[in-house]
């Protein structure tokens, strides 16, 4: 991987005034997956929407890290009900 | 520009404690908070409400300015402009002093009434700051024709110019993402994303079914009855079909690679679908009419 796009996670935590322990603990969770090189951890840029809203979720609304695993599984299937009534919108039109 | 009682938007009352504004704040938020909303602009709108109103009542000193003026909140607004140029200085200061913006501020806008009262500042104390740009979300209409074809249209994001090449066979409602395309990020970070959403328009005679197409076509008694040809309409010309003696209505014709064109793939089309509506001959001449008497009595029962 290009280490242009890693940001290491100590600029993570200053920027967004976040503990690494809640980084760590979105790991144990699988919710986060670090890039390590040379006992350094990482992110990539593309993990980042994903990381602000998990930061909005646990330090703007006081939700605990299971809190957030559930969250994230509902409006994923949210997000795939959403594209089925797109879909199904787009075939009842044909008979309108 | 009206007035806004930021306590009925937390449902608190006027006693409420900091931490009474606190709960309600984040039950508020939570029901409300645009990541918990996906593509639900009502719940944003009401999130925007409860940001704002949540931003003046938790911070004391715009509480106590909001509490004091209340309702006659324009004489806050004459006092404040008196004040303008004494304040003008320590504002200036204030902003440079946060590296960051709020979380509130950088996605939300506040109200014209927050505004006038506040100067659209915002503490950017409570809440998180963004380091990746903002996701930027906007909307193309495109009538079918246009769809049809790879085109290329500018599109003014920030206040510059993106041409952007459109893909023929792009779909109602798709939505195309542009890397990097968003606002910039802060202190470093990534810029944000742009996302175009289609509407695509149809006022054609087809119906679209994904790449296949559907359309009916009036058939002349006399064709159908004893064959012959028939010009049609596709997106792509004219074509010119056989029609069989004895077509019925409702008969079904597939015109392979007719249809619509299979986004991101080159050459490939979807099939275009006719289906025959026998056209009846109306307002008959005498003469007309005697010859289908005529006919009906070769074959009474149709």
């Amino acid at each position: 991987m290009d280490n242009q796009h890693l940001i290491p996670i100590h600029h993570i935590c200053t920027h967004y005034h976040a503990e690494i322990s809640f980084f760590n603990a979105l790991q144990d969770y699988g919710l986060l997956e670090f890039t390590e090189r040379e006992e350094d951890k990482y992110i990539t840029e593309d993990q980042i929407k994903d990381i602000e809203q998990m930061i909005h979720l646990h330090y703007d609304l006081d939700i605990n890290i299971e809190g957030i695993d559930a969250i994230r599984h509902l409006i994923y299937r949210i997000n795939n009900m959403h594209e089925k009534i797109t879909e199904l919108k787009k075939r009842l039109s044909r008979y309108e | 520009m009206d007035y806004i009682d930021y306590y009925k938007i937390l449902g608190i009352d006027k006693n409420a404690s900091e931490a009474d504004i606190k709960k309600a704040y984040r039950k508020l938020a939570r029901q409300y908070h645009p990541d918990l909303n996906p593509n639900n602009d009502e719940a944003k709108k009401k999130f925007q409400q409860i940001n704002e109103a949540n931003e003046v009542l938790s911070d004391p000193e715009k509480r106590k300015k909001y509490d004091q003026y209340g309702k006659d909140w324009a004489h806050a607004e004459a006092y404040e402009n008196a004040k303008a140029q004494q304040q003008s200085r320590s504002y200036q200061s204030g902003q440079g002093a946060s590296q960051f913006e709020g979380f509130g501020n950088d996605d939300y806008d506040f109200s014209d009434f927050f505004s006038s009262m506040f100067g659209g500042q915002s503490s950017g104390s409570r809440t998180k700051s963004r380091f990746r740009g903002q996701d930027i979300n906007a909307t193309s209409t495109l009538n079918l024709e246009e769809a049809y074809k790879t085109h290329q249209q500018v599109f003014s994001v920030n206040g510059k110019n993106i041409r952007i090449t459109i893909p023929a066979g792009v779909e109602n409602g798709q939505a195309i993402k542009l890397k990097g395309h968003g606002g910039e990020g802060i202190n470093g970070g990534p810029a944000g994303d742009l996302y175009i959403t289609f509407n695509i328009q149809n006022n054609t005679s087809f119906k679209r079914d994904g790449n296949d197409l559907y359309k009916d076509v009036e058939l002349p008694l006399y064709k159908a009855v004893l064959g012959g040809e028939q010009i049609i309409d596709t997106l792509d010309g004219k074509v010119k079909l056989k029609i069989a003696p004895d077509t019925q209505s409702g008969t079904k014709v597939k015109l392979k690679g007719k249809g619509f064109p299979v986004y991101k793939e080159d050459g490939k089309f979807g099939d275009l679908f006719i289906t025959y509506q026998i056209k009846i001959p109306t307002h008959l001449s005498d003469k007309e009419k005697e010859l289908f008497s005529e006919l009906s009595k070769l074959r009474p029962n149709g």
